[in-house]
C-alpha cells in the first residue's frame, strides 16, 4: 500500500465516489495529500453510506462552518494560492428563510464585501463538514455540504455512524442546523434555555464587545514595519504576553 | 404511641402491595445520579443512570460543566495566542495539543521545522504521553478500590513532569511549540535525567503489573467488562488506545504521514483483541513503555541542528484549509484551521479525542452493573477538558 502515492489513491476514491455518487459530487479539492469533496446537500447521508461500504469506518468529526465574513482579525481577506472558489454573498441568510436569494442583485451586502468560501467551493453561507478515515486503507476524506436559509436542514448521519450523535448535537446548538431524523437534538454543551447559536459570525463573544481584547492592540501597530524586516530576521516568534 | 385505625390499614395494604411485588417480581426502575462532583469522574462530567435492579437500563451523559468556547475564542486570537487556549484542552498532556495545530499552521504557510526541532518535538511529545498515562494506569487501580498504585503514579509522573518543566518552564501547560520551530533547546544535563526517568517509568510499569495484572480482583472487575467491538468503537469514533484494545492496529505515529521523527524509531504498535476494560488497561500500559523506548532512542539519534525556522515576526497564515491530527495519548487529535489570510484563524475546529471516545458510553453502559460502570469509565480515560473544550 504505501507503494501508491496519496494523491494518485485519493484520485481514484474521488472517481469511485463520483461515479457513485454521479453529479451530488459538486466540487473537490486535493492538498497535501487530503482530498476534499463537495457534496449536495441532499445527498449528504447517501455519501455517507457510500463512504461506509468503501472502507471508511472511522468517523473523525462532523461540524459547521458559517463562512460570513468576521471583523476580526481578518479585516482584509488576502488573496492566496489556496483559495479555489470566491463568490458573491449569495444569500445574506439573516433575512431569508429557504426562499431562493437572487444573486443578481446583491441586497446588502456581508461587511466583508461577501463570502469567500475554502476548498470544493461553497455557494452559501453555511457548509456542514465531516471527515472520515478508512482504518484499513488509511485514507481520510473531509466531506462538505452547502446549506441555505437560517435553519437550514440536513439529513442525520446518525442511522450509519452512531458517533455521528454528539456532533450532530454540538453542530445543532452551535450552528443551528437542524439534521432530520436525529433520535434527540438537544443541547450538548450550553444550558436548555440558551438562545443563539454562538459559532455563528453574528453571534457577539460578550466579552470582547465589552472590553476589546489587549492582543489586539499589542499586534496592531506593526503590520508595514515588520513586515519587510520581518523576513529577514532570525528572531522568528513574537508573542504579545496577554495582559 | 397509639395507631390508629386508618393508619393499620394503610400498613395491612402496603403489606399487600410489597406481598404482590415479591410474587410477581415487579421491580421498579430508579435513577442514579452520578456527578457532576463525583470521586470517580474524574471532573465534572455527569452520568444519569436508569436502573432496574443492579442493572443499567439506559445511561446519559451530561457534559458541557467545563465547557469554555475554544473554537469561539481561537476566532478572536491570533495563532502565537492559540497554543497557550489549546494547552489547556487534555491539560495531562498539553505540549501534544500543541502539536497538531502547530502543524496545521505549518502546513498552510509551507514551512518545515529543522529535523532537530522536530526530534526535540517528538520527544515532548512522548514525554507529554508518558505523564499523561502513568497517571492513567494508577488511577485505574483507585477507581477498584486499591490505593496504592496511584501513589506510585503521582511519585514517578513526578520525574516526567520535572523534565518538562526544566526544559519548557511550565510543569503542565509548556507553551513551547512556535510555527517553524519551537522555542529553546534542551538545557545542560537534560538528557542524562531524561535517560534516568526513563528507566524509573519503566521500573513503575513493572511493577504496576506485578502489582494490578493477574491480581485476581483486578481481573475479575475488567476482563470480558465493557467490551468494545472493533466496528462499534469505529463507527463511534474511538481512537487511540480505546480502539487498539479492540483489535484494531491503527496508530496515526505510524500511519500518517507526519514530519515528526516517529517514523525513524523502531517500535511497536500494541493491540489486544478483547476489547474489554482490561485490554484498554493492557494496551496504554504497553504503550508507556513503548514510550520510554522511543525516548530512548530520540535522546541518541538527536541531529544537531537550528531549532527554529525562519518565519515572519508576524505570523499570517495563507488563506486556505488545512487538517493536521496525530496520535494524542487519548487518541486522535487534530484541528481543521480555516484561514483567509489573517492574523488568526476563520474557523478552528477542534477534534479532540475524549469527546468521542466518551459518546460511546450510553450505548457501552447499557445492562452493566451499577460497580462496572465506574471501572468502565476509568478503562476509557478521559479527560474532562477534552470533553468538553
Amino acid at each position: 500500500m504505501p507503494t501508491i502515492p496519496t494523491e494518485e489513491r485519493n484520485r481514484a476514491l474521488l472517481e469511485d465516489l463520483t461515479s457513485k455518487l454521479g453529479d451530488a459530487v459538486v466540487g473537490s479539492h486535493q492538498r497535501t495529500g487530503d482530498l476534499w469533496v463537495r457534496v449536495r446537500a441532499d445527498a449528504w447521508l447517501r455519501a455517507a453510506e457510500e463512504l461506509k461500504s468503501m472502507g471508511f469506518d472511522y468517523l473523525s468529526y462532523l461540524s459547521g462552518i458559517d463562512w460570513m465574513p468576521h471583523t476580526w482579525p481578518n479585516p482584509k481577506v488576502v488573496e492566496g494560492p489556496g483559495v479555489v472558489d470566491t463568490e458573491e454573498g449569495a444569500d445574506e441568510a439573516d433575512a431569508s428563510p429557504p426562499e431562493a436569494a437572487e444573486p443578481d442583485e446583491p441586497d446588502e451586502p456581508a461587511p466583508g464585501g461577501g463570502i469567500t468560501t475554502g476548498f470544493a467551493g461553497g455557494d452559501t453561507r453555511f457548509q456542514v463538514l465531516a471527515r472520515l478515515y478508512s482504518t484499513t486503507r488509511k485514507l481520510g476524506v473531509t466531506l462538505k455540504a452547502d446549506l441555505d436559509g437560517e435553519t437550514p436542514h440536513i439529513q442525520t448521519w446518525t442511522d450509519v455512524f452512531p458517533g455521528a450523535d454528539w456532533c450532530e448535537r454540538e453542530t445543532w446548538e452551535m450552528y443551528g442546523f437542524v439534521f432530520d431524523g436525529h433520535p434527540n437534538l438537544s443541547h450538548l454543551y450550553l444550558p436548555g434555555e440558551f438562545e443563539g447559536f454562538p459559532l455563528r459570525k453574528d453571534f457577539p463573544l460578550l466579552a470582547r464587545e465589552v472590553k476589546p481584547w489587549p492582543g489586539l492592540v499589542d499586534v496592531e501597530p506593526m503590520p508595514a514595519v515588520a513586515e519587510a524586516a520581518g523576513a529577514a530576521d532570525e528572531a522568528a516568534t513574537t508573542e504579545p504576553a496577554p495582559a | 404511641m397509639a395507631v390508629t385505625e386508618q393508619q393499620r390499614i394503610a400498613y395491612i395494604a402496603s403489606q399487600a402491595a410489597d406481598a404482590r411485588v415479591n410474587v410477581e417480581l415487579q421491580t421498579e426502575e430508579m435513577t442514579l445520579n452520578l456527578g457532576p462532583q463525583h470521586p470517580a469522574t474524574h471532573g465534572t462530567l455527569r452520568i444519569v443512570a436508569r436502573l432496574d435492579g443492579e442493572q443499567v437500563v439506559k445511561a446519559d451523559v451530561v457534559c458541557g460543566y467545563m465547557h469554555r468556547g475554544y473554537e469561539k475564542l481561537t476566532e478572536v486570537r491570533t495563532y502565537p495566542q492559540i497554543t497557550t487556549l489549546i494547552n489547556r484542552i487534555d491539560w495531562l498532556s498539553s505540549f501534544a495539543n500543541e502539536v497538531p495545530f502547530i502543524l496545521a499552521a505549518e502546513d498552510l504557510m509551507e514551512v518545515e521545522a529543522p529535523p532537530r526541532a522536530q526530534w526535540i518535538r517528538t520527544l515532548f511529545f512522548e514525554l507529554s504521553r508518558i505523564a499523561n498515562v502513568t497517571l492513567f494506569i494508577g488511577e485505574m487501580g483507585v477507581q477498584l478500590g486499591a490505593l496504592t498504585p496511584v501513589f506510585f503514579a503521582f511519585r514517578d509522573r513526578e520525574y516526567v513532569l520535572n523534565l518538562i518543566e526544566s526544559a519548557t518552564g511550565g510543569r503542565f501547560h509548556p507553551n513551547f511549540d512556535r510555527i517553524g520551530g519551537i522555542k529553546d533547546d534542551l538545557p545542560k544535563g537534560w538528557i542524562a535525567e531524561t535517560k534516568d526517568a526513563m528507566r524509573r517509568i519503566r521500573g513503575y510499569c513493572d511493577q504496576l503489573e506485578d502489582l494490578l495484572m493477574g491480581n485476581e480482583i483486578f481481573e475479575a472487575r475488567t476482563r470480558g467488562v465493557g467490551v468494545i467491538p472493533a466496528e462499534v468503537g469505529l463507527s463511534y469514533g474511538l481512537s487511540g488506545a480505546n480502539i487498539r484494545a479492540s483489535g484494531v492496529d491503527w496508530d496515526l505515529r505510524r500511519d500518517a504521514p507526519s514530519p515528526l521523527a516517529w517514523k525513524e524509531l523502531d517500535w511497536k504498535v500494541w493491540t489486544h483483541p478483547d476489547g474489554d476494560s482490561f485490554a484498554r488497561y493492557w494496551v496504554r500500559l504497553q504503550e508507556t513503555r513503548e514510550a520510554t523506548k522511543m525516548v530512548d532512542q530520540l535522546l541518541e539519534g538527536l541531529p544537531s541542528g537550528p531549532i527554529q525556522a525562519k518565519v515572519p515576526r508576524i505570523i499570517k497564515v495563507p488563506a486556505g484549509e488545512a487538517w493536521a491530527h496525530t496520535e494524542n495519548p487519548l487518541g486522535e487529535m487534530g484541528y481543521y484551521i480555516v484561514s483567509q489570510g489573517g492574523l488568526g484563524p476563520m474557523r478552528c475546529k477542534i477534534r479532540s479525542a475524549s469527546f468521542h471516545n466518551i459518546s460511546i458510553v450510553p450505548w457501552l453502559l447499557k445492562g452493566v452493573y451499577v460497580p462496572d460502570i465506574i471501572t468502565i469509565l476509568a478503562s476509557l480515560y478521559f479527560i474532562l477538558g477534552d470533553i468538553d473544550r
